[in-house]
């Protein structure tokens, strides 16, 4: 039985834009290797940490929502953890509410939300 | 003078409502940590359910949601004035 999963993992600003996308491409070869399939690919590109980590004030953050068997995450957080290059992650599976947002969010429904929020503030 | 205590003139109580019920939100994204700091204070703690009036089934997910997004470092553990 397959399930949906998201995880947000978080790089060190050191790496090129090269090797970053290098690292991406590993975890999602670990992925779908595990017959994992994937199903939004996002990268939120450098930001600001709120807090420093590892004395690093900025990170790659990069998405990936996918569909895998239970067993697969513990593999991809091993990958994670042996590379230096990943300072945090975070898995979470996801219900049936957060795959229909995760759905609109793709369809950038939220972005469009917020400016009628702000015009209804003014 | 009347011995009686004078009725003291307090503003009206609104009534508390859960944000969530009423709008028929249902998933807590702990990615939008602009949405998430309306539920934490100045210090970044998350606020009780009585300040907010958010149901019990909904302060479990915003609770859930925060220490996520401050796992992500997304949002603070700590801050100074954070709003």
């Amino acid at each position: 039985m397959k399930k949906n999963y998201e995880t947000v993992f978080i790089m060190t600003p050191v790496l090129s834009e090269v090797q970053m996308k290098d690292t991406v491409g590993k975890f999602k070869k670990v992925l779908t290797s595990n017959g994992a399939e994937m199903v939004n690919d996002e990268s939120w590109g450098l930001r600001k940490l709120a807090y420093p980590i590892q004395h690093k004030t900025t990170g790659f953050y990069h998405l990936f929502e996918f569909l895998a068997a239970p067993d697969t995450i513990s593999k991809l957080e091993t990958e994670f953890r042996r590379d230096e290059a990943v300072m945090r992650f975070l898995t979470t599976s996801l219900d049936k509410h957060a795959v229909i947002y995760n759905e609109r969010r793709k369809g950038g429904a939220f972005n469009k939300k917020k400016e009628v929020k702000k015009e209804a503030a003014k | 003078m009347t011995l009686q205590n004078e009725p003291i003139n307090r503003e009206q109580k609104k009534d508390k409502y859960c944000r969530f019920k009423k709008n028929g939100i249902k998933y807590i994204d702990y990615k939008d940590p602009d949405f998430l700091l309306k539920f934490v204070n100045e210090q970044g703690k998350i606020l009780p359910r009585r300040l907010t009036g958010t149901s019990l089934k909904f302060q479990r997910k915003i609770a859930q949601a925060i220490k996520r997004s401050r796992h992500c470092a997304l949002m603070p553990y700590v801050g100074d004035s954070l709003k």
